[in-house]
């Protein structure tokens, strides 16, 4: 499929370029961030009738794994308001790159903070860091206390509030967007997931990139600020580290950048750049949304609790079983699946290197799980919103005259035949994926791994449908 | 490289420049909408006049607060917002009606105190084992105090019972006594066996062994006598105050007494200690004097509250009027 350039519409370009709508969309999602944090801490302890969680956890989540993460891939980075302090302590400015200084003449918008700004000496991000396993470690630590993360919305406002601190915290001692690309626990899977998304940033000529002595879009210049991300666009061949921050497109003096809709699913099929942590990634979100819909959708109450007891015996118990099947067991079998569908067993770095490639073939299948377990819950208590809307804090508001409005599933006889169709259309993802992957060298099959999906599948739709 | 990043004194050329004025209405609407919510929600929550109660289950606090100060004739606005399960909240000894509390909704009630004294606020869902514990008071000063008039004490004081005491008979009745079925002997029973006083103190053990030496009663069977026991007890009570009684108990007792008075409520099964109103040897060897006793001052180390200072002197009547349906059912053959 021919690649499309959204660049090349002159309307769609000027609104990426400018830097308003962007700051708008920032602001506005920075405010709703505050007031999350606020009605977490201040506002009922109910969490159906708390903005804190139904806002971040219903609304919110609904709009990432159902639509940002699935279209536009790092979407939500592109407006995420947690790095916005931290950036603002970096640049010393909202909109854009100060004015350079010149000889003894200051800066027009010197101010403290930019004192402040020029006496950091931010350091690179540690080379043995430079990874997401951080970003696994730190999804599989909210995921261990999701039952309370998910319910309670003073906890939820710590953790939002600790995402914040962590941002401006890193902002203030490494380069760049540091706490996006290496610590964020949900840039981590929105990462792997974008690489399924139809939307992608990438140059349109390697060789004008090659030539620009300047590498502005690394570096930046007065129209924009160095890729935060830490990403040299001329060489993306993949969405997994592109935050689609839009800087490039401001910084490139050739116009080379272009954002383009492609086939879905293109960057499962690049060769180049899969890893390990990425791979681990994929069995995480898997094993998650498995377990989250044993928990929290299941019939099992004995589970529920257990999950919820947080420190208790039994709940050691669940972590233990949940870390086991996330880390081990999963990875196990594929592993197994792996070895019986290449030809190269005894080689054992061509086997880890077929494993980690065969794990990308995982990625659909855990978006795809994702949205089946997302569609139950969401439509399940998306009408909690209009309360919580005009009550955010539950103390008797009325702002939009939406207080009184009853909790009413919505779509719930559809949503199974969604879930059906979404689980199978994920394994068919998945097994093509696989295919496509054992092709890469001669002798290799996917029936293993696909059987493997295969299983998978069963099980989630036995989880969701019954 | 990161200061040159940041500053850009690697770029050789610095054609534009930030537009100023943008920048600091990026700053304006940053600081409008980030400081301005928080602060928009503070203004709007320092308006508020209304005392907000907290409902919790009591092992996580009960009402909070849990003491409240009014004036006479004064309103006292009152949002109460439940923090975890469905919960209730009246006022005793008011009559108004009871309000449900739910979980993170706001419920607005305005109480205006006609008389001054120590008014108690109590939980009418049944929330949890220590439901009866949910409860707070509410001291109504007035403007023109006046002083209390002397409360009578309770009967049991004044017949100086012990309402602890145990008080089982050891008795086995074949079926248990009926009102109805006394009432067809058609017998008239002397007067001083159906006063107000005998309903009161005496326990119907006690008035079955004075019938049984009756001449009246002479050629009844014992379960007659029963029968008769029950006729004089029902004497005493109407239908309207045994619905009424039968309401109260639904709402407030059978938690822990149960809905058939078999001391097998949900709640009561957690104490253990629930008495069964079904059970003829305990029942019948007490009086009205003593249910009175127990239900306004609680049953010791039992986990019986105490309902003196929520149910009027009426309520309470009518509570005991039903509890002793258990014993003398109207409908039994």
């Amino acid at each position: 499929m021919k690649r499309s350039d959204l660049t090349r519409i002159p309307v769609v370009k000027a609104l990426l370029v400018n830097r308003w709508p962007q700051f708008i969309l920032r602001i506005v999602a920075l405010a709703g961030f505050v007031v999350a944090i606020l009605a977490g801490l201040l506002g009922t302890p109910v969490g159906s009738r708390n903005l804190s969680i139904v806002f971040v956890w219903i609304a919110w989540w609904a709009l990432l794994i159902l639509a940002a993460v699935p279209l536009f891939g790092r979407g939500w980075c592109t407006v995420c308001p947690i790095p916005m302090a931290g950036e603002w302590l970096q640049n010393g400015a909202l909109l854009g790159p100060r004015k350079r200084e010149t000889g003894d003449q200051r800066s027009e918008t010197s101010s403290n903070l930019q004192s402040l700004v020029s006496s950091l000496r931010l350091r690179p991000w540690p080379k043995r860091f430079r990874n997401i396993w951080l970003q696994n470690g730190g999804f599989l630590l909210l995921a261990l206390f999701s039952a309370v993360v998910l319910t309670q919305p003073m906890v939820t406002a710590v953790i939002l509030a600790a995402f914040l601190f962590l941002a401006v915290g890193a902002a203030l001692i490494f380069e760049r967007r540091a706490f996006c690309r290496y610590l964020c626990p949900v840039g981590g899977f929105i990462g792997l997931y974008s690489q399924v998304a139809p939307l992608e940033v990438r140059v349109r000529d390697t060789a004008v990139c090659a030539a620009h002595t300047d590498k502005t879009c690394y570096t930046g210049n007065e129209n924009g600020y160095g890729c935060p991300w830490g990403v040299f666009p001329g060489g993306l061949i993949k969405n997994t580290y592109c935050g689609a921050c839009l800087e490039c497109l401001r910084t490139c003096p050739h116009d080379n950048i272009a954002i383009q809709i492609r086939p879905v699913g293109a960057d499962l099929t690049v060769a180049r750049g899969r890893k390990l942590d990425e791979a681990f990634k994929a069995f995480i979100m898997l094993g998650s949304a498995v377990v989250y819909s044993a928990v929290m959708l299941g019939p099992w109450g004995w589970l529920k609790t257990t999950a919820y007891s947080v420190g208790s015996l039994a709940w050691l118990g669940y972590a233990l079983a949940f870390l086991l099947l996330i880390l081990g067991a999963l990875p196990g079998l594929f592993y197994l699946a792996t070895w019986a569908g290449t030809a190269q067993r005894g080689n054992r770095r061509a086997l880890r290197q077929r494993f980690t490639a065969n794990a990308y073939a995982l990625v659909p299948l855990g978006l795809m799980a994702w949205i089946a377990f997302s569609l139950s819950f969401v439509f399940a208590n998306i009408s909690y919103l209009w309360p919580v809307m005009s009550d955010p804090f539950g103390w008797g508001w009325d702002l939009f005259g939406t207080a009184a409005l009853n909790w009413t599933p919505y779509l719930s006889r559809v949503v199974p035949a969604l879930q059906t169709l979404v689980l199978v259309g994920g394994l068919a993802w998945a097994a093509g994926t696989a295919r496509k992957i054992a092709a890469e060298k001669r002798g290799g099959t996917a029936v293993p791994v696909i059987i493997y999906c295969f299983f998978i599948t069963v099980g989630l739709l036995w989880l969701l449908i019954g | 490289m990161a200061a040159d990043w940041l500053t850009h004194r690697g770029v050789k050329s610095a054609k534009k420049s930030v537009n100023l004025s943008g920048e600091f209405l990026a700053r304006f609407l940053l600081a409008l909408l980030v400081i301005g919510t928080p602060l928009w929600i503070w203004a709007a929550r320092r308006g508020e006049t209304a005392v907000t109660v907290h409902a919790l289950m009591p092992e996580k606090g009960g009402f909070l607060p849990d003491t409240l100060t009014a004036a006479v004739g004064v309103p006292l606005e009152l949002n109460l917002i439940s923090d975890d399960v469905m919960h209730g909240f009246a006022v005793g000894q008011t009559g108004w009606p009871a309000v449900d509390v739910k979980p993170g909704q706001m419920t607005e009630v305005t109480l205006t105190f006609a008389e001054p004294g120590t008014y108690t606020y109590y939980c009418t869902r049944w929330c949890g084992p220590n439901h009866w514990r949910m409860r707070g008071t509410i001291e109504v000063t007035g403007a023109e105090e006046r002083e209390a008039p002397p409360a009578s004490p309770p009967l049991y004081v004044e017949l100086e019972l012990d309402i602890d005491a145990p008080h089982e008979l050891d008795i086995l009745l074949k079926t248990p006594p009926s009102a109805a079925r006394g009432a067809e002997l058609d017998i008239t029973l002397p007067s001083e066996f159906l006063s107000r006083d005998v309903y009161l103190t005496q326990t119907p053990f006690e008035v079955w062994q004075a019938l049984r030496l009756a001449s009246e009663t002479a050629a009844l069977t014992d379960e007659d006598v029963w029968d008769l026991v029950a006729a004089a007890w029902h004497s005493q009570t109407t239908d309207e105050q045994i619905q009424r009684g039968q309401t109260l108990y639904n709402q407030n007792c059978a938690a822990c007494h149960g809905s058939g008075g078999g001391g097998d409520g949900v709640f009561g099964q957690a104490f253990d200690q629930a008495s069964d109103f079904t059970d003829s040897q305990t029942m019948l060897g007490a009086s009205t004097a003593v249910f009175d006793g127990k239900i306004r001052r609680g049953g010791m180390g039992t986990g019986m509250p105490y309902w003196g200072t929520i149910f009027t002197d009426e309520e309470i009547d009518a509570l005991i009027a039903y509890l002793w349906t258990f014993q003398f059912p109207m409908d039994n053959e």
